[in-house]
């Protein structure tokens, strides 16, 4: 399918959920992009794991009661993520030990309740795996208004998240409070992944919130180029892995999280510093001992090799 | 107590300001118990502006918790501390804390500038950013640490020295009065410690209360004004001068027999 036929069944009225997908899925990417470059750049991959899984019980309660998954995933998450961080206060065992409890027993309590739910096996694997159908038109202003909200808290705290993540003791130490700004990160990290759980699926999420950040890290060395660079990797990714998924009839959630990956791979070998292949030729130039200056001066280039 | 009452009988004399007659940092009568037993016992600690002292004793022996008692992150069971006569409170004193090394997340993409103005976070305070007041003393901290011409560099591609003093200028930015410094000089070499030395005496001379922890005797021997020597609690204290010749007081705090190559490191070194 070419891009033009895509475009046509965006704007095809029997395919109205398509454009719906396409939108929900752009700006969760967006908003998992922001708040995933916090996520990567503090070791915390794992807790976006367990939040991603420790929201399911709050989707399938939601899901029984037919009520909101947004509000049902969001206080799911919030309170595995307020247990996590009181249990942790034990110095006998280290936080990843609390998060591997708490974020299983989690999803199996999602497991046994969406259990009870008529039509288990299919809404199950929409929950795990994401689906682009059905999504109720509420839904798109229930994510936009979450969306707007976690973006403007990142934006205000914005130097209070960096201080805390650079060095906890001396952000103590100032008078900055580590442990709510804690709290308040799990949070837009559960906002988050809830608002992105409906098309792309549970499992896959966490890939929405590592994986820009991550390809992001490696293409700067600036934090504020990261944060805009994130979200754009991430709606750049979300519509070609849709576009793909639509066209072949791949399931989305997967495509798009290979589209990701695949920009992850790129931005692995051929970041302008940090890649493999400009560290190749740095080493080729250092072995012919042609120095640097020559060559950006074009003398180097021209000359007979 | 006199002198207070004299003061007040004569009309018109000024009475005297505890607040900067007093040592800058006080450290009395400090007691932590962690986990159940006392890390630290009835210490005493106090550090005027312009002075360099240093904190000596061995693993464990509750230096860094003084230094987190100093700085209000841990609550003592007995005894307080005061900043300029006034109880310590994270965020209400600057007190500049210059931690080790490697508690800074190095591979966090931050230039140097905005590194060192994360030490005016707490000052400014929530939902305001940095104004020309704040960035102003930013340049001034970077200026006296002689970094200003490495501002926009990433803090990860800095050298082991660099870091050091982009730390102490994250401290620095707060302008503040005390200055507490942990293990300084850990993984750096000679010339570089030298350097930081001449730093830190300069910084307490410019009318700053200075305390730093540090296991390299020589460094400390020879750059600070006065010696603290604590295991648990504080031994003894004086002028390196002084406390070199008391050997008693460098077995008792660091558990060494009187033949121990450290008693003769320091006789050499006086």
């Amino acid at each position: 399918m070419s891009p033009a036929e895509f475009l046509t069944d965006l704007f095809n009225p029997d395919l109205a959920f398509l454009p719906k997908a396409l939108l929900i899925a752009v700006m969760s990417s967006i908003v998992c992009g922001v708040v995933g470059c916090y996520v990567v750049l503090r070791g915390m991959a794992f807790i976006g794991d367990a939040v991603a899984h420790a929201v399911f019980p709050g989707l399938a309660v939601a899901f029984v009661l037919s009520g909101s998954l947004v509000i049902g995933g969001t206080v799911a998450g919030v309170l595995t993520a307020v247990l996590v961080a009181v249990f942790s206060q034990n110095r006998r065992l280290k936080e990843d030990s609390i998060i591997g409890v708490f974020f299983v027993a989690a999803f199996a309590l999602g497991i046994v309740i969406i259990s009870r739910a008529p039509g288990y096996a299919g809404s199950l694997q929409q929950f795990l795996f994401g689906s682009i159908t059905g999504i109720p038109d509420e839904d798109l202003f229930i994510v936009a208004g979450t969306g707007l909200v976690v973006l403007g808290v990142v934006l205000v705290l914005h130097k209070e998240l960096v201080t805390i993540s650079l060095d906890r003791e001396t952000a103590r130490a100032l008078g900055v409070p580590v442990f709510w700004l804690d709290l308040v990160l799990y949070v837009l990290v559960t906002l988050a992944v809830v608002i992105s759980v409906q098309t792309i699926g549970n499992i896959l999420v966490l890939a929405l919130l590592i994986t820009p950040a991550a390809t992001a890290r490696l293409l700067t060395d600036r934090l504020g180029v990261m944060m805009v660079l994130a979200p754009l990797i991430g709606a750049v990714s979300a519509l070609v892995g849709l576009y793909v998924s639509w066209s072949w009839d791949f399931p989305t959630g997967g495509t798009i999280v290979l589209v990701l990956t695949a920009a992850f791979l790129a931005a692995w070998f051929l970041a302008p510093r940090q890649g493999l292949l400009s560290k190749a030729l740095a080493t080729r130039r250092d072995a012919t001992g042609t120095p640097p200056v020559a060559a950006a001066g074009g003398q180097g280039v021209d000359g007979p090799v | 107590m006199n002198t207070v009452v004299d003061a007040s009988a004569v009309p018109g004399a000024p009475v005297p300001d505890t607040a900067s007659a007093g040592p800058a940092l006080e450290v009395s009568g400090v007691s932590v118990r962690l986990g159940g037993r006392f890390a630290l016992r009835e210490a005493e600690l106090r550090v005027a502006r312009g002075e360099l002292v240093g904190l000596i004793g061995p693993n464990g022996a509750g230096k860094t918790t003084l230094l987190r008692a100093a700085l209000g992150l841990l609550k003592p069971a007995s005894g307080r501390v005061r900043v300029e006569g006034r109880d310590v409170r994270p965020g209400r004193v600057a007190i500049g804390y210059v931690p080790q090394r490697h508690e800074f997340a190095w591979d966090f993409p931050i230039s140097v500038e905005n590194v060192v103005m994360t030490g005016r976070t707490g000052r400014l305070g929530l939902f305001r950013r940095p104004g020309v007041e704040d960035w102003r003393a930013v340049d001034d901290a970077l200026e006296r640490v002689r970094m200003a011409d490495l501002r926009t560099r990433p803090a990860g591609e800095l050298s082991g020295g660099q870091r050091q003093r982009m730390l102490v200028a994250r401290a620095l930015a707060l302008q503040p009065a005390v200055l507490l410094l942990d293990e300084p000089f850990t993984g750096l070499d000679m010339p570089t410690q030298e350097l930081l030395s001449e730093l830190f005496v300069s910084l307490a001379r410019e009318g700053r209360a200075v305390l730093m922890t540090t296991h390299d005797l020589a460094a400390a021997l020879y750059s600070c004004d006065r010696l603290v020597l604590l295991n648990r609690t504080v031994v003894a204290e004086g002028t390196p001068r002084a406390l070199s010749e008391d050997a008693g007081a460098w077995m008792e705090t660091f558990g060494v027999a009187a033949d121990s190559p450290l008693l003769r490191i320091l006789k050499a070194v006086a």
